[in-house]
Formats: structure tokens, C-alpha cells, sequence
């Protein structure tokens, strides 16, 4: 099945990812930010995969604090870093687009950006809490992904009422049809390809455990 | 070791492209004298650069990402195949 | 329930009496946050009310993490820690005993601060006591919940001193936000109670949360 369904989402990733530009290309600028408006087909996405990955590492790891199914706690690993990876995206590409756009290069009142940033720390002390916790860690970091996906809603409020200098504009919903084709195809771009990295992951620790139970026969 | 190394690599290629795009923002004219004028001139920065890093940096992290994934696997998986044909053999 | 509130009181007696014979932790983490408000005294030329209050979360803020990384140094260092998970009471009375006597450790560390932060920055703390004290205990309880868990976990591991705040400081953003938050609608110049009061109850919200769910995941956690 693996064989099938992963290089089958890295197709269709790939074939998305190829059309996009000329789709991006295509779309008409945006009035006032002109050229640089074009990051958020990309920005966007990532930070929102990002968020989801957030969640699926989240999931995974209550079901491993249940069960201590290794497959649980090998998708809450693939979750936590995918949410670094996409994250580093949606942190760099950002303030690319912000240092022309609003003069600045980062806005604490943008809320989402902020949010991005605070659930991107929360991941990253997941990996290191793996990497440097020593043994147990895998149910250390869980609790730390299942605390994580809790947060999302709270840091939501809390960073939205917090710097009320910029309301949160609602850009996504509004945007017109040449926009948002353009933009959806670059969700489910994303997405899909988000789904090939996380089987691919987990396959990664899967077969890296039965490297270990390999080995550990090997010596008896 | 395993889990940082792929993720330390692509962080320092993050902050490594975002340098670069910074600086080649960043680098523009210095002026080497002054000239008057009549009105402000506008503030322009170029979009182009910033866009291009951004993409250019998005493609390089993923690409990045996966081609280190690939990587991993295909030893893990090599290795895994030697230990357990040795295990075969022994019990063989 | 009545029996594992009970033994959690039991736990935290326990502490408290230790503590006061020594009264190390006492001193040493009242001084520690008045140390940080002296830095802070001379990092900031001349605060505002947004930036006292920041002052006093943070002071907060670091003094508990000092704490936390205490807390559970005596466990360890005694291997009690076994001992305790493995007597007759639930998990989660540990945990409540130790979180009980943690806030009570930090709220007199508040009762201290509060006053001198008023004197050494000319803040108002006065203005609303009874909801800058709602504030101080919410956001304190719930930054308590959070790190006595994960300090619990993290009693055994090498890097514990540095793992505890790396993990801890962006879990409980939400907390120091609308802590500070709602802190400096007290102070402002203009004050808005009204706006301190929603967070306050947004701190109430996390702290009901947040409590059940470290309650869960101590046990989970705390299972071998």
C-alpha cells in the first residue's frame, strides 16, 4: 500500500507544485502591495499546514500517552517536525513579504504571524526535548504535543485581543476568484505533499526501530 | 544525532537564504553625493529579490527536506537488509 | 476524591514543614525575584505601566522556574520520588500536593513583590487589589499546572535546569499575555477594568484546562 500511496502524493504534489507558478503568475496583482502580495500563495499555505501538522502531532501523541503504540509516537515525531519545517517556511517568507508590504520586517500585532511563531518554539523544544531528554522522552515530548494542539485555540484569543493595533483582517475569505483559485491550488498542493512527508517519516522511525529490535536479536 | 541533524540542516539553510536575501535587499546604492530635489522621493524597495527569495527558499527547504529523508531511509533500510540476512544466516 | 485532596494536602504539609525548618527555598527564591526587579530597574530608564507590569510577571515568571527546578531537586536527590508514586494515593495527589505547595510558595513571593514593585516604580498597585490579585493567582496557578508537570518529568533527566524553560516559557504564552495584559489595563494611566477583568477570566478558562489536562497527563506520564 505504501508503495502505491506515496509516490502517488508525490505526483500529484509535484504536478501542482509545477503548475503553480504559471497559476500565481497569472493571478492579477494585489492593488496596493503589487509584486510582493504573490509570497502569500505560498506563505500562507505553509503556515497553515504548519498549524495542521500541530494537530496531528497533537492526536498522535494523546494516543500514545493511551496506548504507547509506537506508531503513535512515530507520526507525533513526524507531526513535530514537519511543523518546524513548514513553519521555518511561513517564518522566513513572511517577514519577506512584510518588509515591503508594511515597512517592517516583523509586526508583533499580526496575530497569525505570532501564533506561527509561538506554536513553531513549542515544536522545536518538542525535538529538542527528544533529542537531549534521554530515555522516555518519546513520553516526555508527547505530553509536549498534546499540550501544543491544547494551546491552539488559548494562544489564539490571547495574541488576537492582544495588540489591537492592527485588526486581524480577514483576507482569506474575501479573496476574489482570480485569487483564490490560485490560492487553493497551493493548499491542497501543500497539503498533499504534507501527507507524502509524514508517511515517508514515519516510515523513517518505523524502520529505524526494527533496525534496533534487528540488532539487539543479532547480539543474543 | 538523528532527529536534530536533518532539521539542524534545514534551519541553517532557512537563516543562511534569509542572510542572503536580507543583503541583497539590503545592498542597495550607496549614494555618493547629494543631490537636491524638488519632492521627497518615494521609498522604493524592490519586491522582485524579496519574492524570489521566497519561493527560492520555500523550494529549497522542501526539496531540501525530502532529499535528506531520502537519504536516511535508503541507509536505514540498506542496513537493516544486512543485519537481518546476518541473522538468517546465523540461523540458517 | 475526598481521599486524594486529603493525601495531596498530606503532600504539600509534608513539603511546607520541610521547608520551614530550613526555610531555604523561602528566602532564596523571595530574594532571587527581588533581585530580578532590580535588574529590571535599571534595564528599563523609565517604565511605563505596560512595561511594570511586564516586570512583575516576569520576576514572577523566572522566580517559579527557579522554584519548579527545586520542587522536585529534593525528590530526586532523596529518590522519594519513587516512594511517593508508589504509595496507596492516587497519581494525581502528587501532583496537587506539589502544585499546592508551589502556589503557596509563589503567592507569598507575590505578596512580597507586589508592595515593593508599587514603592520601587510608583505603580498603582493599590488601585484594584482584589483584581490584580485575581490576576497574580490565575495566572500563577496556571503557569504552576504546566510546570509542575513537566518539571516532575524532567526530574530524572540530565538537562533538566535548561529542558524546563525551553519547554515551559512558550507553553504558558497564553498566560504571561493575558497576565501582563490584564496587569497593565490596572496600571495604565486611563485604567480599564473592564478589560482586566476579561482576561481574568481568560486566565480562569486556561487554568481550568490546563489543570485537568496536566492532572491526566501525570498519570499517563507517570505510569511505569
Amino acid at each position: 500500500m505504501q508503495r502505491v500511496i506515496v509516490p502517488g502524493l508525490l505526483a500529484v504534489a509535484a504536478l501542482m507544485f509545477a503548475r503553480a507558478p504559471y497559476l500565481i503568475d497569472a493571478a492579477p496583482y494585489e492593488s496596493t502591495m503589487g509584486l510582493v502580495q504573490k509570497i502569500f500563495y505560498f506563505h500562507v499555505p505553509a503556515a497553515m499546514t504548519s498549524m495542521l501538522s500541530a494537530f496531528v502531532c497533537g492526536i498522535a501523541s494523546v494516543l500514545y500517552l493511551w496506548r504507547r503504540r509506537p506508531a503513535a509516537d512515530h507520526t507525533a515525531l513526524a507531526g513535530a517536525e514537519l511543523v518546524v519545517v513548514f513553519g521555518v517556511i511561513a517564518l522566513v517568507t513572511g517577514p519577506l513579504w512584510a518588509r515591503k508590504a508594511w515597512g517592517v520586517w516583523w509586526q508583533w500585532g499580526d496575530a497569525r504571524l505570532t501564533i506561527t511563531f509561538v506554536m513553531w518554539m513549542i515544536f522545536v523544544a518538542y525535538l529538542l526535548l527528544r533529542r537531549f531528554g534521554g530515555p522516555g522522552s518519546e513520553v516526555m515530548s508527547a505530553a509536549v504535543g498534546l499540550f501544543g494542539m491544547a494551546l491552539v485555540p488559548f494562544v489564539y484569543l490571547s495574541v488576537n485581543f492582544w495588540r489591537t493595533i492592527h485588526p486581524t483582517t480577514d483576507v482569506v475569505r474575501s479573496l476574489p476568484p482570480e485569487m483564490a483559485w490560485p490560492f487553493r491550488w497551493s493548499i491542497v498542493a501543500f497539503v498533499l505533499f504534507y501527507a507524502a512527508l509524514v508517511l515517508v517519516r514515519v516510515r523513517l522511525e518505523r524502520q529505524r526501530l526494527a533496525l534496533d529490535e534487528a540488532y539487539a536479536a543479532l547480539e543474543e | 544525532m538523528r532527529v536534530t541533524g536533518t532539521l539542524v540542516r534545514v534551519v541553517a539553510v532557512a537563516l543562511g537564504l534569509a542572510v542572503v536575501a536580507a543583503v541583497g535587499v539590503l545592498a542597495q546604492e550607496p549614494q555618493t553625493q547629494f543631490v537636491p530635489a524638488d519632492t521627497l522621493p518615494q521609498e522604493t524597495l524592490p519586491a522582485t529579490p524579496l519574492v524570489f527569495a521566497a519561493y527560492a527558499f520555500a523550494w529549497v527547504a522542501l526539496v531540501g527536506y525530502v532529499f535528506a529523508l531520502w537519504r536516511k531511509i535508503g541507509r536505514v533500510e540498506r542496513e537493516l537488509a544486512d543485519v537481518r540476512s546476518a541473522l538468517a544466516r546465523r540461523q540458517g | 476524591m475526598t481521599t486524594a485532596l486529603r493525601a495531596a494536602w498530606l503532600i504539600a504539609a509534608k513539603d511546607l514543614r520541610t521547608e520551614f525548618r530550613s526555610r531555604e527555598l523561602v528566602y532564596t527564591t523571595l530574594f532571587f525575584g527581588m533581585a530580578c526587579v532590580l535588574v529590571f530597574a535599571f534595564a528599563f530608564a523609565a517604565p511605563s505601566g505596560d512595561a511594570i507590569a511586564g516586570v512583575l510577571w516576569i520576576a514572577v515568571l523566572f522566580s517559579g522556574t527557579v522554584a519548579l527546578g527545586r520542587t522536585f531537586e529534593r525528590e530526586r536527590q532523596n529518590e522519594t520520588l519513587r516512594a511517593l508514586l508508589l504509595a496507596p494515593v492516587e497519581r494525581g495527589a502528587v501532583y496537587l500536593g506539589k502544585l499546592i505547595g508551589l502556589m503557596i510558595l509563589l503567592g507569598g513571593l507575590e505578596l512580597v513583590l507586589v508592595p515593593i514593585i508599587g514603592i520601587l516604580f510608583t505603580a498603582p498597585v493599590g488601585r484594584a487589589p482584589w483584581l490584580l490579585a485575581g490576576l497574580l493567582l490565575s495566572g500563577t496557578l496556571g503557569f504552576a499546572a504546566v510546570g509542575t508537570l513537566f518539571s516532575a518529568m524532567l526530574s530524572r533527566v540530565q538537562s533538566r535546569d535548561i529542558l524546563l524553560p525551553v519547554v515551559l516559557y512558550p507553553l504558558t504564552v497564553p498566560v504571561v499575555i493575558a497576565g501582563v495584559e490584564g496587569t497593565a489595563a490596572i496600571f495604565a494611566a486611563d485604567p480599564r477594568f473592564d478589560v482586566a477583568r476579561m482576561w481574568l477570566a481568560m486566565l480562569i478558562f486556561f487554568d481550568a484546562v490546563f489543570v485537568t489536562l496536566a492532572l491526566w497527563t501525570f498519570g499517563a506520564v507517570m505510569r511505569e
